[in-house]
């Protein structure tokens, strides 16, 4: 989120779509109904399904799920069209007015550079025009055609409200009332909020999905504002926390990259990071890289990590392709090239597409560890639960061994809320049986590992036995040293850069703030983006003062937000040119003439002079992408695909299929099924009575929803036959699940492009194991494809046929 | 607009009422008590309500219930309607306005209402089994309860379960226990949007009346207050967005009352019951006093022996 | 078209002084105090939970839950004990003629003087409107008392069906329990009437008085020569 949970409440308008707030984040929604009980703020759901969310909006618009592209562009439009845009903030705080190389084209659905054999996109033409000076070149009159403004207004021109409805089954009237109730928020005085989640995420083309709203929020202003913003309602608890420190297989903590295997040495590796301003005097904070990655270096080699071994940047793994995602390391399995696999609180078997893939990539193991404080289906892949895991033990050689992990609430630490809170809990009970802590299990793997290179040796023993490991019992890491150590501290007395006898940290103290990290060795940082988090103050995670002056909704006592305890990112987008704010009911920040101060840390330097220094301070532009350049490997824009499973033809380019430049492993191209044997458009989603499969676990919410289901309308059900409460076997091209039925006016067939698409609904939150009853999910269904640059696999839209059953299941 | 309400105190508490504050005690009379306590109230603004049943869950896990793990039978209720574990339910309705043409999820959480007059007590015979507090709560003393499920009849709402276990009567007993030292409902307190508020109901009532006003201004024109007159008032309300048609929320009784027959089968059947039966002893007594008893007489066996002796038979 | 008479296939004169008559054999004797316990019981327990000032009465049970949980049962044993007692005596309380000048001339019965009514054979006018009361009264109370019986049958009406039926049922008691005053009371004040249920014989001079064209069937030997209940009455 690039806002708080709590800022929600200072909205104007909620959006969701692409999520469901009050389904799968009842208790973050509840800033959604304070925002509506006392602004008078209104709430917009667009979904194929009338949600919970939507039982309490103001305005409900259907959508086919997997069309949510041409949806905003054409909101894009729309307000191009109606002269809906903040345009000050739209000039100043944008890339609107850049200039964009003259090869950078877009044609039948693909861009400029398009190579079809690898699905992949020469990018150079996707770049700004630089000048002479080794700036962009800009046009503040927005008339060059080559301006980034005007090359999305042709791009958006052909999602007209009628294109829309030809696409996204949205009735033109509802869209309209959708267009007109945002376009408001383009006013400085009106803010709309986005929420969305893994309804976004879960497509072929899932970053584009946000990146389309992210943009129509520029155009109207709202980033960085009180009650506006881009927020993403993360999945889990603590996923935010995941993605920060770098548990992906191309990231190291606080986003910083695993270098590939092209980097051979650090100073390649720095050639293509810390990047340069694009525009004068800009702060293009990524110019501090180096800092950063030296910092890490340090946390984790210590002493070991010197300027003459480059920091150890060599005991860092080289990726040879652009990440081991999770659907590349089952392709490996599958393969038979990944032997082993650590799965430390993950349930891949229920939570990868294609189950039938997943369940024969564990089969061809040589030993699986599961580390989880359940007892999962992976952890039991191999035993037969009759039609629910119907595998032979007997054929499965794979050795399973289960370590029982605590769970959160039985041990010290942080979660990181999706509103980047890091807040920190304490145990609230002993753990069970032989659970053991993870930092416990994982201290006792090192330990033996270390052991094992020690006595027998093996290749590049060093970045294991050369770790840094300062806890005060090795065996047992505590969580308060592991958060401290994330914060960093001062190896040596750090020194102000612009006072060299002024000390700013002592040595051997806990930095205060990112700002003191050196690129020299003299620090030492485990997440550069956290650092604040446990300072020579105590543990500001476990802080828990709620005062929240003039009701802001900032409460910047209570925990610590990451980066710097900042709320709000941006924020310094919350005032004009002048560093006013654009309203001032609305305050974040503002500048007093020689400094930036109010309710939020200043998301630039205090004393960058508004007029000069743009917000977006991490791009070197200081200015927000609506042209994305090459950051995005499907495009600069996005555009609208449709899911790889489709009940439709792309209206908009009829030859594409799918997101042209989303991997597709050799041989799961087939694995696609086609409109005429299943002819309707499923999606899969999350219950409220359920946490995914962990609370099928527990007694009460196993009672809250029982039993496996889909939902359809009633004119298809009708259709087919089924009857409220029946069983029926929904079948894709990968697999089938019988379920009961849930027959509900909350589905309506939609028409898309002159054909009725029926929906399908299928949440997930059943298996073979816990206290509810038995069922399948929509992985059994579901395509082994994912999001073009993240590889989050394509859950949100596939393709079904259904079918009533006579019998029941036993 | 209503701020939201802030979380009670967690500091201990003594015990704030008791059995001298009883206004009602179910077959049975009670002193009028010392003092009134402050009526209190829940009120479930169903307009905010997202039906996540965390209220639902709450409540067992308060009350230390478990439900059976059933089954899906095509609908969002589960349970499937409120048992004697499960005090409370979300009631899901998928409503067409035919006004606006909008689909309308109704989600409603039922529940005891703790009426002003409760149906329940009037019904109950067993002395003390059910007892209403000057605060408004009405509770069931399970050491009283016989599990006659005279209360389930008696009940406008169609609320209490008797247990097939123990055989007694359960329902929502507005988490007494709690409030009594200060807490609100478990329910209200795992309420993550507020749909579900505890307070004075005076105070509910003016929260109400701002939601009312809310929901006016985005088009609800008939928007209200669920506190129906007919059985006294409740101190459990509602905020519904068609007060007009609360039967469309999982028919909610638009104008509940005490039934006809329980009022007759408690009022007059009692009473003129006790005085017909003593009426009849009286009379039998009467009759005895000045008829004096009917006796054979020697006539009489003499004629029978006659008769007898005349025919033999029989032998 | 004259029919046979009323009288029991056991029931038997005795000459003798004074003469006996037996009116009610053992089995019959048991059914009726069984069935008569069953009702006394009833009437506490149900009335235990009628009226709170009668909730006393749930003691003598052992409490108000075993109250509610005999209450039922004992009504189960009531049903069937009558279904006994009907079986037997349905047919000696069929109407007859003098049934309808017997109760024309009830006031006179009540003042003592019988000999103003005709005589009638084993049950009176008032016994058979007892009977019949009795029978159609536990019909009802045992419908209405099934349907409040949540033990078992919660599930199979509704709270308006129970609602009624609970109506139902407590008025059906109230009727029971005047009815049944009037049936205990008649066999206190009619001297030498209770006998003929504790010895199953009473004096020919109480035949004589009461049930005079019973007796004078029984000398006469002209009896029912198929047994009680067993064929229809006509």
């Amino acid at each position: 989120m690039t806002n708080s949970w709590t800022d929600i409440k200072n909205t104007d308008l909620v959006i969701i779509m692409g999520g469901n707030a009050a389904e799968a984040h009842p208790c973050g929604f509840k800033w959604v109904t304070e925002a509506k009980a006392n602004r008078g703020a209104k709430l917009i759901v667009v979904d194929p399904r009338f949600t919970r969310s939507a039982s309490v909006a103001d305005f409900y618009a259907p959508i086919r799920q997997g069309t949510d592209i041409a949806f905003i562009l054409g909101l894009i439009n729309y307000c191009i069209q109606n002269d809906k845009v903040h345009w000050d903030y739209v000039k100043a705080f944008t890339n609107a007015t850049y200039l964009v190389k003259d090869g950078f084209s877009f044609k039948d659905g693909l861009f400029s550079g398009y190579d079809e054999s690898k699905r992949e996109y020469d990018k150079s033409s996707w770049d700004y025009q630089i000048g002479e000076d080794g700036f962009v070149m800009v046009d503040d009159t927005l008339s060059n055609p080559r301006c980034v403004w005007n090359l999305l207004k042709e791009h958006v021109s052909v999602y007209t409200p009628e294109m829309v409805e030809r696409i996204c089954g949205t009735p033109k009237d509802k869209y309209l009332k959708v267009a007109e109730m945002v376009a408001e928020t383009s006013s400085p005085t009106k803010t709309m909020t986005s929420m969305y989640a893994l309804g976004w995420t879960q497509h072929s083309k899932g970053s584009q999905n946000i990146r389309s709203m992210a943009m129509l929020q520029l155009i109207l202003g709202n980033i960085g504002m009180r009650g506006g913003g881009m927020n993403a309602l993360r999945g889990h608890s603590n996923i935010q926390g995941l993605t920060d420190i770098g548990l992906m297989s191309n990231l190291i903590p606080g986003y910083l990259t695993i270098p590939t295997q092209k980097e051979v040495d650090f100073a390649t590796y720095m050639s293509t990071r810390g990047f340069k301003p694009l525009r004068p005097d800009q702060m293009s904070y990524w110019q501090n890289y180096k800092k950063f990655f030296v910092s890490f270096q340090k946390s984790m080699w210590g002493d070991e990590a010197q300027p003459w071994n480059d920091f150890a940047y060599d005991w860092l793994p080289k990726l040879d392709v652009p990440a081991y995602d999770v659907l590349r390391a089952f392709e490996l399995m599958h393969q038979g090239k990944m032997n082993g696999y650590v799965c430390q609180g993950f349930n891949p078997l229920l939570s990868f597409p294609n189950r039938k893939k997943c369940t024969d990539a564990l089969s061809k193991l040589k030993f699986l560890v599961t580390m989880d404080p359940l007892d999962t289906e992976t952890a039991r892949f191999w035993e037969n639960h009759g039609e629910y895991n119907d595998v032979d033990p007997s054929q499965i050689q794979t050795e399973v061994i289960q370590l029982p992990s605590t769970c959160f609430a039985e041990d010290d630490g942080s979660l990181v809320n999706s509103g980047r809170w890091l807040q920190w809990h304490w145990a609230g009970g002993t753990p069970p049986g032989e659970a053991q802590r993870d930092t416990w299990i994982m201290a006792q793997i090192w330990k033996r590992l270390k052991a094992l290179y020690e006595k027998e040796d093996g290749p590049l023993p060093d970045p294991i036995l050369k770790v840094r490991w300062p806890y005060a019992d090795p065996d047992d890491p505590k969580a308060d040293e592991i958060a401290r150590e994330i914060n960093g501290y001062a190896i040596e007395a750090v020194y102000d850069p612009t006072d060299p006898t002024k000390v700013l940290v002592e040595k051997g103290k806990q930095l205060a703030s990112f700002g003191q990290l050196r690129d020299d060795g003299t620090t030492s940082c485990g997440c550069w983006i956290y650092t604040g988090c446990f300072t020579e103050d105590g543990n500001n995670m476990a802080r828990r003062d709620n005062s929240d002056p003039d009701e802001a909704g900032f409460y910047s006592k209570w925990a610590f937000s990451w980066p710097a305890n900042r709320r709000i990112l941006y924020n310094r987008a919350s005032a004009d040119m002048n560093g006013q704010p654009w309203d001032p009911s609305r305050k974040v920040i503002a500048w007093n003439g020689t400094k930036w101060e109010g309710y939020d840390v200043p998301d630039i330097a205090p004393t960058a002079k508004p007029d000069v220094v743009g917000p977006f301070i991490m791009n070197p532009e200081g200015t927000a992408r609506l042209f994305t350049r090459t950051m995005m490997k499907d495009g600069p824009f996005p555009a609208h695909y449709e899911p790889f499973e489709s009940p439709i033809a792309n209206p908009v380019a009829p030859n594409v299929k799918g997101n042209p430049a989303a991997r597709v492993f050799e041989g799961d191209m087939a694995q696609f099924g086609e409109a005429e044997k299943f002819p309707y458009a499923a999606t899969s989603y999350r219950l409220t009575e359920h946490f995914h499969f962990w609370t099928k676990h527990v007694q009460p919410n196993a009672v809250m929803q029982p039993e496996f289901f889909v939902e359809i309308s009633e004119q298809l059900a009708e259709e087919k036959g089924i009857k409220q409460g029946g069983w029926v076997k929904v079948m894709s091209n990968r697999g089938e699940v019988k379920a009961k039925a849930v027959v509900t006016k909350r589905i309506k067939p939609l028409q898309c492009d002159g054909k009725t698409v029926h929906i399908v609904g299928v949440p997930l939150h059943w298996g073979f194991t816990g206290v509810a009853k038995k069922g399948l999910g929509p992985n059994t269904l579901t395509p082994f494809v994912g999001d073009a640059n993240i590889e989050t696999p394509e859950y949100k839209a596939f393709l079904v046929d259904i079918a009533p059953l006579t019998e029941p299941v036993s | 607009m209503y701020p939201p309400l802030p979380n009670p105190s967690v500091q201990p508490s003594a015990m704030q009422y008791g059995q001298e504050d009883l206004v009602r005690r179910s077959a049975s009379t009670v002193p009028t008590p010392p003092r009134q306590l402050t009526p209190v109230a829940k009120l479930i603004d169903v307009s905010k309500c997202i039906g996540c049943k965390a209220c639902q869950v709450a409540c067992l896990e308060w009350n230390d219930m478990r439900e059976e793990v059933g089954v899906n039978t095509g609908v969002y209720e589960n349970p499937h309607d409120l048992t004697p574990a499960s005090f409370t339910l979300m009631r899901f309705t998928e409503w067409e306005n035919g006004e606006t043409g909008n689909l309308e999820w109704l989600i409603r959480k039922d529940g005891c209402m703790h009426c002003g007059d409760p149906g329940c007590l009037k019904a109950c015979p067993a002395p003390g089994a059910i007892v209403q507090y000057s605060n408004g709560i009405v509770d069931f003393v399970k050491e009283n309860c016989i599990g006659c499920g005279y209360c389930v009849k008696g009940c406008p709402f169609n609320i209490p379960r008797i247990s097939k276990v123990d055989h007694k009567a359960y329902k929502c007993t507005l988490c007494s226990d709690r409030v009594a030292v200060g807490q609100g409902p478990a329910c209200a307190k795992a309420c993550p949007t507020q749909a579900i508020v505890f307070g004075p109901k005076e105070d509910m009532i003016q929260h109400a009346n701002a939601r009312i006003e809310d929901l006016k201004s985005r088009g609800f024109q008939n928007a209200g207050l669920y506190d129906p007159p007919g059985v006294g008032g409740t101190h459990v309300m509602y905020v519904l967005h068609h007060a007009d048609k609360p039967e469309i929320y999982a028919d909610l009784p638009k104008d509940p009352k005490i039934s006809p027959v329980v009022e007759l089968w408690k009022g007059l059947t009692k009473y003129a019951g006790l005085t017909a039966i003593a009426s009849f002893v009286g009379i039998g007594f009467l009759h005895h006093i000045v008829s004096g008893a009917n006796r054979v007489s020697a006539e009489d066996e003499r004629n029978a022996k006659r008769l007898t002796e005349n025919q033999p038979g029989g032998g | 078209m004259e029919r046979p008479y009323d009288v029991g296939p056991d029931d038997k004169v005795h000459p003798g002084d004074p003469v006996t008559v037996d009116r009610y054999t053992p089995a019959a004797r048991i059914n009726h105090w069984i069935t008569a316990a069953s009702l006394v019981l009833l009437a506490l327990s149900g009335l235990a939970l009628f009226h709170p000032s009668l909730f006393f009465l749930t003691g003598l049970f052992g409490g108000g839950e075993t109250t509610r949980a005999i209450h039922p049962w004992i009504g189960v044993v009531l049903f069937f004990g009558f279904l006994g007692l009907f079986l037997r005596f349905w047919r000696a309380n069929l109407w007859r003629g003098e049934d309808g000048t017997w109760m024309r001339r009830l006031s006179d019965v009540l003042r003592g003087h019988e000999e103003n009514v005709p005589e009638v054979g084993k049950y009176n006018a008032g016994q058979k409107l007892y009977f019949w009361t009795m029978s159609v009264l536990i019909i009802i109370m045992i419908g209405s008392g099934v349907v409040l019986w949540d033990q078992y049958f919660a599930e199979y009406t509704s709270v308006g069906q129970k609602r009624a039926a609970v109506l139902i049922h407590a008025v059906g008691a109230v009727v029971s329990i005047c009815v049944w005053i009037v049936h205990v009371y008649a066999a206190i004040w009619v001297r030498g009437t209770i006998r003929a249920m504790v010895k199953g014989s009473v004096t020919g001079g109480w035949a004589w008085r009461h049930h005079r064209k019973w007796l004078r069937e029984l000398v006469t030997g002209k009896r029912d020569d198929q047994g009680s209940g067993a064929k229809p009455a006509e």
